[in-house]
């Protein structure tokens, strides 16, 4: 624990480092670099105090040591450790000594001896758990040595003994980290039999110190997670553990069961206390369940977290789980109503059934009571209406789990999760309506639980409502009434919210879809035709009529018969429909008319692989032919743009990889222009117009690439190497323009400076892919780095001038899966005439509703932007909870966005789009140091560019002066 | 023999009056005082001439404990203190504190006021008597004397409902009071850690139900009310004003709220304005939706929910109303009745349980005509819906909470004797424990082997600890040292520090043996033999050979010698000191048995 504590300590203190402060350390650094443990030396020599030494310590914590030096800091910081007589100062050096072993390109193991020699020696507990926890960062390190790895779990089993229970803890971390995981291999050299890992990490399951307890199941996990195939006699033991008095140690041995129960789930294991047997499975299921009814919630948690993987249980223990001996099925609950009115009069008052009326048969049945641990019944139920809600949330995703697993179990559970939609949290409600739309496939909701279900349409949050529709979406109904009561219910939502118009109109089309043959009985009803009389014509612009409409037309497409049933004025309401909300309307059959034919895209089969080969040539061709004339090359990238660009648009599943590669090749394209120009073969002055060609081809391959770079998902490192190396160009570009442009040297020498520092950045952050860039600009450049540092202004742009021109065209690897981020606003609609009015000076809420694709970490990154007509911009950052996430790669953002102006004397529009920011310091790697700890705010915060990327909405605002 | 006595004066076998004397340890104390709703003489308070015919009852109880505001818990304290006379304190937790003199005032309002009753207490007196209550906070342990202490933990049931621990040095009871396992809108479920008491003084009420989900009940509850207020309808909900009453608002608010209703819901004025003001302020003894998000809004102060005005019952249109007494029997829930009972489109539901006679008991045995007073008839013909809302344990809580606790014993109290006798059954089969559920005024003996702490030197332990290899918590192992028994505690010192402090020598007692062995060879080679042996077989010893040519094992000495009349048997001395007594008889006995034959 102290030790733990420590590191808190440390990892605060790493917090405070900021990144771009260290970049420009590490390059000081490199001139220090000699002194570095020098320095240390000199001032833990200076050090009168354990106190003082302490400080200096912490200090130099503060700062990251290279590779290089890690070595002579790890000597330096042993010998005072064998000087230091203050525990503390051992304590630090200890755990300097784990992190500077965890530096990566340091090799650890030449630390080793000396810190398993200072083990040795060390009397006090809290050094000595340090001590270990060093060692197990460096066993972690080299984890293919084996003989270190030996000797590392000597040492630990000999501190096994150890009278704290810190060191007890660390010699089981180390064992379940590096404990050997063939026993064959296990051969000491001193001849002793080979340690067994479990069986030395099994005997401390009964120690006496809770802690020690946990730590050694924990312990044991970590074997299982490294591969090594636990016994299965572990079972028993951890089922005792099951009854421990300390959570932890309950938590964890219910976690050892379930992995036990997947490792050997067909195994017999008997039942106490009578002769049969059942599979391991079912037994440890039945102990789990068990816990669902735990003294302590995090047990609680964790127990109903694990039910649901659980799979391989038998069906009829899975359903017990549901049965507390009662029902809640509505025909058992209703006599259970009728018996309430007879127990009530004779003085019982509980809607339950009486346990007394089964009595006699539970005591005959003691077997089947046996069976189950008493707690194995029911525990969905207790779950289900457990005090925490992280418990009941918990045993909703197990038994959404286990009902995608079992259909038979899906069906009964569904009373349940029905149920759940009525829980005071929020929270859970959504999560039992997610639930139950995934398990849809499996069920069908009979009438009065589609009651129930309708009945949340009402709630007042947003997110509920559409979370039902989509449940709606996919649910299958029984009956024509079920259909119609959804209809009214969605009617009356529609009512209620109008807002919801178009996840409403979505969830009746696959209504409509889903049921035809039992929307048709329902037709004349809802259209309101009748036999003999002409009806009045509804009004089209209703939301309700259309919402009616949608479902018949969806249900229309399979059944031909419907048509004849509409009425005239039902067909022209088609035709108009099927042109203004054709994603709604499907294309029907219709009598008399032509089938409106649909050639333009759905028909036609994604031909996958010729589109993909023509991709994969077209760019082929590029990369391959680039030693042809300026002219050729300029053409051939131009039409592969425009080939790619076509592409992208036909075959939406290329459209990411072919955008991505368009807007590359465009970035190359408008280098070869701006090295075209003729600017360079003149004297500068006389060019002062044509610059502003090649000033712009560098802006624009700077943002280009930003795009890149940060609007696409799944772009990987390899392309970012490129990106990067794009940019760079782009950036000596600009160096050489301005050098030609501008008068004097001033400007130009911290120009230069910053490219050098740009160029040695790149270097650093991609020195492993530096290989693959053979023979481009920065491989050219590197080489001549010595000489670019030393020579002038003039001279630099002279040399990268010729490299720029020289350099070759890289090629740009394909990533995998790469989709373009973008954005649509739905909401404001943009089409409004009626201003937005307000006092001026005062504010007014927009609603901006928008759906997002393919964006990575929305929360940080997608700004909302608000242009007014005088130019003035103003960024919103929207809140983390303003996203909602409905499917993978999927973001909703739901927000509301302040406006506020002076008073304007006529309506005007303002613009309102998306950003996306970025921030070129988030893809660094970071270096060991601070991996531990958080990431420092500003880093987070702090925002280098945004690239729009969804269409501009105007909405039409008015700020009214105020009245006086 | 040390035992644990528990006499039941009150709700023994029986509901109501709860009332249970416990002595413990030679401490006694008093659980709970409570009334009985059934009767109205001297049977409605329990009989405290039990515990001392003459003279006042501070010197015969240590203390009193109330676990909750019910009057069948709390209801003849004022007559218990004041009337009888106690002056000892008396332990409740402080929303039990807050609202238990309203209650009394109340019931004594209704006695006094109503009934005519004389010789009742006062309101005086109930200020007097909870003048010596003491407050006692969840999970804080309050020493009543030097030691007997108590421990609260929260048993949700009503607000500021607790169960106790009384302990007494190693001796320990739990009282459960009324508690309920399953939480509800706006309280959180019992807890009890694994302190094993050595007796577990449990209600049980429902002895014989195992409950419904709450969620259907709830759900039908709203979809009732939803539906009739859809409809245009009024809904009447007697309650009682404490407890239910504010789940049901809880629930009706927060209902309201998620499908943004607009009906009106009010509730009766007085007492449960007055219950509502104090749930706002206990809000850390409600459950966790309430507890978590009352920093935004206090879910008690409702939004929807509105002080009910008697001239409101005739407004049209729909609304809720909540109104006493909650068996329709008089007052404001009768008039309101008495308005809508005529229309089918209104509804009344009941949520609790109705004693016969009263109007909400005629209704619910589906009577549809009442005759009032005055002869008049009384058509009801709006929807009667019954609803149980009971916040007590079920028969699965009460062996849960048994689980959780596992005491050595357990005693029923606060429920009928049928229903105790098979849950008692249940107990006895499924934990193995004793079971026993006393009648009032039987009393119950539990013998206790209470555990007597004895403390170590840590230096002893230390040093036992050193020796040992592997820990073991099955074996147990053998430790030597002094006890000194000293001013009634015990210690356990190692012997040269108990010769130290006692100022006494050491003496040492040694154990000779000889062993004669049936060996012709020379005496060293003897030796060997004997040396080679033990090696093998006592391979944890440290066995050595020492150049004098003796063998010691540990401490053990072992010398060979040539027997003086047989020279083809050797005698093999063996000395060992009285600590190694253990080894040292087993090494003889392993010798008797004489030597493996040597390999030839």
């Amino acid at each position: 624990m102290a030790a733990h504590l420590k590191k808190r300590v440390y990892e605060e203190f790493t917090k405070v480092v900021q990144q771009q402060q260290e970049e420009t350390a590490t390059k000081k650094l490199r001139l220090t670099k000699p002194s570095k443990s020098a320095a240390l030396h000199i001032d833990l020599c200076k050090a009168t105090s354990p106190a003082d030494a302490l400080q200096y310590l912490l200090q130099f914590a503060r700062k990251p040591v290279e590779a290089e030096s890690v070595e002579g800091v790890v000597r330096i910081l042993l010998e005072h450790y064998y000087k230091e007589s203050d525990a503390s100062v051992r304590l630090k050096i200890a755990s300097l000594l784990g992190l500077l072993s965890k530096t990566s390109g340091f090799s650890p193991d030449c630390i080793m001896d000396d810190a398993i020699n200072i083990l040795q020696n060390e009397k006090s507990h809290q050094v000595l758990a340090q001590l270990l926890d060093t060692l197990l960062a460096i066993g972690t390190k080299l984890p293919e040595n084996q003989a270190i790895q030996m000797r590392l779990v000597d040492v630990a089993c000999k501190h096994l003994t150890d009278t704290s229970h810190g060191v007890r803890n660390k010699c089981l971390q180390l064992l379940g980290n590096l404990g050997s995981l063939e026993k064959s291999v296990a051969k000491d050299t001193e001849g002793l039999a080979t340690r067994d890992v479990q069986k030395i990490i099994g005997d401390y399951f009964s120690d006496q110190d809770p802690r020690v307890r946990t730590a050694a199941i924990k312990a044991m996990l970590q074997l299982h997670e490294r591969g090594l195939k636990l016994h299965q006699t572990i079972y028993n033991q951890a089922c005792k553990l099951l009854s421990d008095d300390y959570e932890q140690v309950r938590s964890a041995a219910v976690q050892l069961i379930w992995v036990v129960s997947q490792l050997y789930p067909e195994s017999i294991v008997p039942i106490p206390s009578s002769n049969e047997e059942i599979r391991l499975v079912d037994d440890a299921f039945g102990k789990i369940c068990h816990m669902v009814s735990d003294g302590s919630w995090v047990v609680r948690v964790q127990a109903s977290k694990l039910l649901g993987s659980m799979e391989q249980v038998s069906s009829h223990f899975l359903e017990q789980t549901l049965d507390k001996k009662l029902m809640s099925d509505l025909r058992r609950k209703r006599t259970a109503h009728e018996r309430a009115k007879e127990l009530y009069s004779s003085g019982e008052f509980s809607s339950g059934r009486k346990w007394g009326d089964d009595a006699p048969k539970e005591e005959i049945d003691t077997g089947a009571v046996n069976l189950i641990e008493s707690g194995a019944c029911g525990a969905f139920v207790h779950g289900l209406e457990d005090e925490m809600y992280e418990v009941r949330i918990a045993a909703v995703e197990a038994l959404c789990m286990l009902a995608q697993s079992s259909p038979s179990f899906a069906e009964k559970c569904l009373d349940f999760l029905v149920d759940m939609f009525n829980d005071e949290i929020e929270e859970v409600r959504l999560q039992s309506i997610h639930t139950m739309r995934k398990i849809s496939n499996n069920i069908t909701l009979r009438e009065d639980q589609l009651d129930t279900v309708l009945a949340v349409l009402e709630d007042s949050s947003r997110d509920i409502r559409e979370a039902l529709h989509e449940l709606l979406c996919c649910t299958n109904v029984s009956t024509k009434e079920g259909i119609h009561l959804a209809l009214v219910e969605l009617l009356k939502n529609l009512a209620k919210y109008p807002t919801d118009r178009d996840s409403i109109w979505k969830c009746l089309k696959f209504l409509g879809s889903r049921h035809p043959t039992l929307v048709l009985p329902l037709v004349p009803e809802l259209l309101s035709t009748h036999p003999f009389f002409d009806t009045a014509e509804p009004d089209m612009d209703d939301p309700a009529y259309i919402a009616v409409l949608v479902l018949i037309f969806n249900a229309a497409k399979t059944c031909p018969t419907m048509p004849a049933l509409f009425s005239d004025h039902t067909f022209r309401h088609y035709a108009y429909l099927r042109d203004s909300l054709s994603h709604l309307v499907p294309a029907l059959r219709l009598p008399g008319r032509k089938l409106v034919s649909s050639a333009v895209s759905p028909s036609i089969l994604p031909h996958e692989d010729p589109s993909q080969q023509f991709l994969q040539q077209s760019l082929e061709r590029v990369y391959s032919l680039q030693h042809l004339d300026p002219q050729g090359t300029q053409e051939l990238l131009e039409f592969t743009i425009r080939d790619l660009q076509r592409l992208g648009e036909l075959q939406s599943e290329l459209a990411g990889v072919a955008d991505f590669s368009a807007t590359y090749l465009q970035c190359q394209l408008l280098l070869i222009k701006a090295l075209q120009e003729k600017l360079w073969n003149v004297a500068a002055p006389l060019y002062l117009k044509q610059s502003d060609l090649a000033s712009a081809a560098a802006k624009q391959i700077m943002e280009e690439t930003y795009k890149m770079e940060f609007m696409y998902n799944g772009v990987e490192h390899k392309q970012v190497v490129i990106i990067h190396h794009m940019r760079l160009q782009a950036k000596a570009l600009q160096l050489i323009v301005t050098a030609r442009t501008t008068r004097g040297v001033e400007p130009l020498f911290g120009m230069c400076e910053k490219f050098l520092q740009e160029v040695d950045f790149f270097q650093r952050c991609f020195i492993a892919d530096l290989p693959h860039l053979q023979d481009s600009f920065v491989d050219k450049l590197l080489d001549l780095m010595p000489r670019l540092m030393t020579s002038k202004p003039a001279e630099v742009v002279k040399i990268l001038q010729t490299m720029l021109r020289q350099s070759t065209f890289l090629h740009l690897p394909l990533p995998e899966k790469i989709h373009k981020a973008s954005a649509t606003i739905i909401e404001p609609a943009g089409e409004s005439d009626n201003p937005l009015r307000f006092t001026s000076g005062l504010v007014v809420a927009l609603d901006v509703d928008a759906t997002l694709e393919h964006v990575q970490d929305p929360q940080s990154t997608v700004k909302v932007q608000v242009l007014y007509p005088d130019g003035q911009a103003q960024m919103i950052h929207p809140k983390p909870a303003d996203f909602r996430n409905p499917g993978p790669g999927r973001h909703r953002l739901i927000t509301q966005v302040y406006l506020s102006h002076t008073a304007w004397t006529e309506p005007c529009q303002v613009e309102v789009r998306l950003l996306l920011a970025y921030n070129t310091n988030a893809r660094i790697p970071k270096s060991p140091w601070i991996e531990g700890g958080e990431v420092s705010p500003q880093v987070e915060a702090s925002i280098e560019g945004t690239i729009p990327f969804s269409k501009p909405v105007k909405v039409y605002i008015m700020p009214k002066p105020a009245r006086r | 023999m040390p035992e644990i006595r528990v006499t039941p004066l009150g709700a023994g076998q029986d509901v109501g009056r709860s009332c249970i004397l416990v002595s413990i340890a030679g401490k006694n104390v008093m659980l709970d005082c409570g009334m009985h709703m059934g009767f109205n003489d001297d049977r409605r308070f329990p009989d405290f001439s039990y515990i001392t015919q003459n003279g006042r009852l501070t010197d015969f109880l240590d203390c009193v404990i109330i676990s909750h505001f019910h009057l069948d818990h709390c209801g003849a304290l004022p007559y218990f203190s004041e009337m009888v006379g106690y002056d000892g304190p008396i332990y409740m937790t402080p929303p039990t504190q807050a609202i238990c003199p309203i209650l009394l005032e109340d019931y004594r309002k209704i006695a006094v006021d109503k009934k005519g009753e004389a010789n009742f207490f006062t309101s005086q007196m109930i200020k007097d008597c909870m003048k010596k209550v003491v407050a006692v906070h969840l999970h804080q342990t309050v020493q009543v004397d030097d030691e007997l202490e108590i421990k609260a933990y929260y048993a949700g049931h009503v607000l500021g409902a607790a169960m106790f621990q009384i302990k007494v040095g190693s001796e320990s009871v739990v009282y459960t009071g009324d508690y309920n396992m399953t939480p509800d809108r706006h309280l959180g479920a019992a807890w009890i850690d694994r302190c094993r008491p050595n007796l577990l003084i449990t209600e049980s009420t429902y002895a014989t139900t195992i409950r419904d989900s709450k969620r259907c009940r709830e759900r039908d509850f709203l979809k009732k009310v939803h539906e009739t207020v859809e409809r245009g309808g009024k809904v009447l909900i007697p309650v009682f004003a404490l407890g239910r009453a504010q789940e049901l608002c809880i629930l009706l608010e927060t209902f309201w709220e998620r499908m943004n209703l607009k009906a009106p819901i009010y509730f009766s004025t007085g007492l449960t304005e007055k219950a509502n003001h104090y749930y706002k302020l206990f809000i850390t003894w409600t459950n966790q939706k309430i507890r978590k998000t009352f920093v935004q809004r206090n879910m008690f102060e409702f939004k929807h929910i509105k002080a009910f005005d008697r001239a409101f019952a005739d407004n049209p249109g729909p609304m809720v109303v909540f109104a006493t007494p909650g068996m329709l029997h008089a007052g404001q829930s009768l008039q309101i009745f008495r308005k809508w009972a005529g229309n089918e489109k209104n509804m009344v539901i009941m949520p609790g349980y109705c004693v016969q006679g009263t109007v909400g008991h005629k209704i619910l045995s589906g009577q549809r005509k009442l005759e009032m007073e005055g002869r008049q008839v009384l058509e009801v013909k709006m929807q009667v819906e019954y609803m149980s809302f009971s916040a007590h344990a079920d028969a699965k809580g009460i062996m849960q909470l048994i689980g959780q606790a596992e005491p050595e014993h357990v005693l029923l109290v606060h429920g009928e004797a049928k229903k105790m006798e098979f849950l008692k059954q249940k107990i006895e089969q499924e934990f193995r424990v004793n079971c026993y559920m006393p009648a009032n005024g039987e009393t119950v003996t539990l013998p206790t082997s209470p555990s007597i702490p004895v403390g170590i030197s840590l230096g002893l332990l230390k040093r036992e600890m050193a020796q040992g290899l592997l820990p073991d918590a099955k074996k147990p192992r053998l430790l030597q040292g002094t006890l000194i028994m000293k001013d009634s505690n015990f210690r356990l010192v190692s012997s040269e520090q108990a010769l130290k402090e006692l100022g006494l020598a050491e003496h040492q007692l040694r154990f000779t043996c000889r062993v004669h062995l049936h060996d012709a060879r020379k005496e060293q080679e003897t030796v060997m033999r004997v040396y080679s042996h033990l090696k093998s077989i006592l391979k944890d010893h440290c066995v050595q050979h020492l150049p004098d040519g003796s063998v010691t094992v540990e401490s053990i000495l072992i010398q060979a010698a040539a027997h003086s009349e047989d020279p083809s048997t050797k005698v093999l001395l063996v000395s060992w000191t009285y600590q190694d007594e253990e080894l040292g008889s087993y090494l003889t006995s392993l010798l008797k048995k004489g030597l493996p034959q040597a390999p030839s």
